[in-house]
């Protein structure tokens, strides 16, 4: 292949696209309204905020690699935060030293990584052993997880942590927030698993064409829920980021979050159908989504009409993806050579 | 004859075909007259497929006219060829299962009708008519789904019938049939030729046909090599045109003498699919498996890859049992499988192909916990060397690959994983005849190695070329036993049919 050759591949990849969209969005906005979006406190506040929906886009892009979905990505978030935060107001106390609240907060967040996993091996299960579709599955055992979260807390936000607690989701570490920190360490992680790992390559092939990975002895029911294992801790880790940001755990945090979560995926190139997607495109779209989302927000844009333009943005998304790109439909066309 | 009077039904002029870089269809002129049988013949992957999916307006032909009728038809889709009076008879017949012999047979006429109600006393009266068009009884309310094959193709035929079909393309239409049902097909194919009806037969083997069909048309790689009319060919001269070789190929040499058993299948059955299935493989063994569509060889080939769950009997590699019904236990035992539909079954098709081959080893090439990207191209590139893949660039994906380059790279994955056994499910479907003589190289050099090797197939060159033992299966069961050197193809395909 030519150098030049090589240059046009490049730029029609939708990852190179999206970089565009995120300098144009973050020009406009700029433009818009220079002195307030551009500020030392706004990029900050964009900082801060944007990691918790980002790390359950980076659960939702791993399921959707295999041609799945999560849909109870928030609700393992919340479960999860809700444990820890049982855990951080029944033993420890706002005014405990800080080495022993240190160690309350290590345990109630392997407990909530625990919850995390244990959900999505759930969600594994439905999808591996009893084939329910993932859609599907995940959409029932949502509502069950929220359920849960519900009845442990009344419904009510559990509050009055100790003050280490804060520090995951509003402190920083040389000057960088600790949420983007975590974020950054998750993108990286899930970005060499998919790509220098057999699990991650197995998972891609695996949504490239489930049939052929049967034919090719791979293990789906264990891959799947390996998979679906992962988009839970990576849940679990939102619902701490969440909780520690809100000082308080609450069943119905983030409702909003799961469109985003799935927009922000498909927008990122990810092939909702499988087999395609790259965690740099997740990046570039989770960007994207929060300079338009801190713009609208500067120019007083109200929260409904930001739904309705998450909505209208992922329709358009797919409907462009799907007519070029990695989409099933030139999937189809290109498919049969023979004769 | 009536050819003459008619004039020209579909007219093809300089058809031509391409997908992405390959040329399925090359300059192709065809020509079917009322009231004539044409025989298309051509090899798998020949485009015999590409043009009828032109005529019947799935596909859209990237240069060339298309005239039906005498009326030039630029853009054709499956409506209106249908319309115009092109129906085809794929090989699988498209029916419904689950519905009478007389709604299938009546179905898309009172569809194209426009009826908002189904009409059930006008379907019957119209399907009972159909039926003594073509002088055949079959009960109008049995099940589609428990009548026999042969008649599963006559309610077909009946249901293009009923549409006004002028032409009836038939799709591989004797792979299914005894050599008795063959005749009875001819007798219809030959009522319609009376009352007008044109036929045009597809299929890879069509030396039965050939008595009742006025023209022969032959593709090879996308172009038409031969033309003529049917007294002109005989079945050597057919497939000489379709294999452009004027020799078969040289037969596999001769198992090592001594050479231990391999492989032990002993009464294998599952229900509805093979019964009491039990043979033997030597390493350095080919084995054919043959049969009619629907004789139980494939269900047999994916039983012993663990894809289908037997209800009874072992499988033993080596004298050691391994779990039935489990694709996981037959590889680790040491059982590859290249699948028979190399686009929805064995390939990755977006994937690159190094992907493709290394699938297989995935866990193999992980050290700490990473996998070695290096070794694991190596190796791909390796195997892309030995079986000569004309692949520009490894991480190009492999449906840029032509069929004979992407069969070669399925072998290659099972090949990477050391097999004792090489499962394979119709070797050479859809590749092009220099890749097909050279997959069976591929196969001889394998057995040479002392892998043993069973080939499902009912390609009878290819069978005859690769196997030292042929069984034929017929109902599920094994019914014969053929040494690969002691019979001509003719004498096979008798024995296969009869």
């Amino acid at each position: 292949m030519s150098a030049s050759n090589a240059r046009t591949s490049m730029t029609a990849t939708p990852e190179f696209r999206l970089a565009v969209i995120a300098i144009v969005v973050f020009a406009m906005m700029s433009i818009l309204s220079p002195d307030r979006f551009l500020s030392a406190q706004n990029l900050t506040s964009m900082a801060f905020q944007f990691p918790e929906f980002a790390i359950l886009a980076l659960a939702m892009t791993i399921t959707m690699m295999t041609g799945g979905i999560d849909l109870s990505v928030v609700g393992v978030a919340n479960l999860s935060a809700v444990v820890a935060a049982l855990i951080l107001t029944q033993f420890a106390s706002p005014d405990m030293d800080v080495q022993q609240s240190l160690v309350w907060l290590v345990i109630a967040i392997a407990a909530a990584l625990t919850v995390g996993a244990a959900a999505g091996l759930m969600n594994g299960v439905l999808v591996a052993w009893f084939g329910l579709p993932p859609i599907l599955a995940t959409l029932g055992s949502g509502l069950v997880f929220t359920g849960f979260a519900v009845a442990m807390t009344g419904g009510s936000a559990v509050m009055g942590f100790p003050d280490v607690v804060a520090w995951l989701g509003n402190e920083r570490l040389v000057g960088i927030p600790v949420p983007l920190i975590v974020f950054a360490l998750l993108a990286l992680g899930l970005h060499i698993v998919l790509t220098r790992t057999s699990f991650g390559l197995k998972a891609t092939m695996y949504g490239a064409n489930p049939l052929a990975a049967f034919f090719a002895a791979i293990d789906i029911n264990r891959l799947l829920i390996r998979v679906y294992v992962t988009a839970g801790m990576f849940s679990s880790v939102a619902g701490l980021v969440i909780m520690s940001r809100a000082n308080s755990a609450k069943a119905d945090y983030g409702s909003s979050y799961l469109l985003l979560a799935v927009l922000i995926a498909v927008l990122g190139g990810v092939n909702p159908y499988g087999g395609y997607g790259r965690v740099i495109g997740v990046v570039l779209a989770v960007l994207s989504m929060q300079f338009l989302s801190s713009g609208l927000n500067m120019l007083q844009v109200s929260n409904f009409a930001r739904e309705l333009i998450w909505g209208a943005l992922l329709i358009f998304v797919m409907v462009v993806n799907t007519r070029q790109g990695p989409g099933l439909a030139s999937f189809f066309r290109k498919t049969k050579p023979t004769g | 004859m009536a050819a003459a009077t008619h004039g020209a039904l579909v007219d093809m002029r300089g058809v031509t075909k391409r997908y992405g870089g390959v040329t399925a269809l090359d300059g192709v002129d065809f020509t079917v007259n009322a009231g004539e049988a044409v025989c298309l013949a051509g090899e798998n992957g020949s485009g015999k497929s590409t043009l009828i999916k032109i005529l019947s307006g799935v596909e859209q032909p990237t240069a060339g006219t298309i005239s039906i009728n005498g009326t030039k038809r630029t853009n054709l889709n499956p409506r209106v060829s249908a319309a115009a009076g092109v129906m085809v008879i794929f090989q699988d017949f498209s029916l419904f299962p689950n519905m009478s012999v007389a709604e299938n047979i009546a179905f898309s006429t009172q569809l194209g009708e426009n009826r908002r109600l189904f009409d059930r006393g006008h379907a019957r009266r119209l399907a009972q008519s159909v039926l003594e068009r073509i002088g055949v009884d079959i009960a109008l309310d049995a099940r589609v789904e428990s009548l026999p094959v042969a008649h599963k193709q006559l309610v077909a035929i009946c249901r293009a019938l009923a549409s006004e079909a002028r032409l009836i393309i038939m799709d591989e239409p004797t792979t299914a049939l005894t050599e008795r049902e063959v005749r009875s097909l001819l007798a219809i194919i030959r009522r319609l030729k009376e009352e007008g009806v044109a036929v045009l037969f597809v299929s890879h083997k069509l030396a039965e046909v050939l008595e009742v069909c006025e023209k022969v048309f032959v593709l090879r790689n996308g172009k038409k090599v031969a033309e003529g009319p049917a007294t002109e060919f005989d079945a050597a001269s057919l497939t000489r045109h379709m294999t452009g070789r004027d020799v078969p190929e040289a037969p596999p040499s001769a198992v090592t003498e001594g050479s231990k058993t391999l492989l032990e299948v002993e009464h294998l059955s599952k229900d509805g699919a093979f019964d009491d299935v039990s043979f033997a493989l030597k390493a350095g063994e080919v084995l054919g498996v043959s049969g009619l569509l629907g004789s139980g060889r494939t269900s047999l080939a994916k039983a012993l890859f663990g894809l289908v769950a037997p209800d009874s009997g072992a499988i033993r590699l080596d004298g050691e049992a391994f779990a039935l019904g489990d694709p996981i236990a037959a590889a680790s035992a040491g059982i590859g499988y290249v699948p028979e539909d190399r686009l929805t079954e064995g390939l990755f098709l977006t994937q690159s192909i190094a992907r493709n081959i290394a699938v297989g080893r995935l866990d193999a090439h992980e050290r700490r916990g990473f996998l070695d990207l290096g070794a694991l191209m190596a190796e791909a590139n390796d195997w892309l060397t030995r079986l000569k893949v004309k692949a520009p660039d490894p991480q190009a994906p492999v449906r840029s690959l032509s069929g004979g380059n992407q069969q070669r790279v399925a072998l290659a994955r099972w090949l990477s994983r050391a097999p004792r056994v090489l499962v394979l499910n119709g070797p050479s479907v859809g590749v092009d005849v220099g890749s097909k003589a050279d997959i069976h190289d591929i196969i001889r050099d394998l057995a040479r190695s002392g892998i043993g090797v069973i080939v499902i197939s009912d390609d009878l060159p290819e069978l005859l070329a690769t196997c030292h033992r042929i069984l034929v299966m017929k109902a599920g069961r094994v019914v014969d036993e053929i040494a690969g050197n002691s019979v001509t193809e003719d004498e096979l395909a008798h024995r296969l049919a009869s």
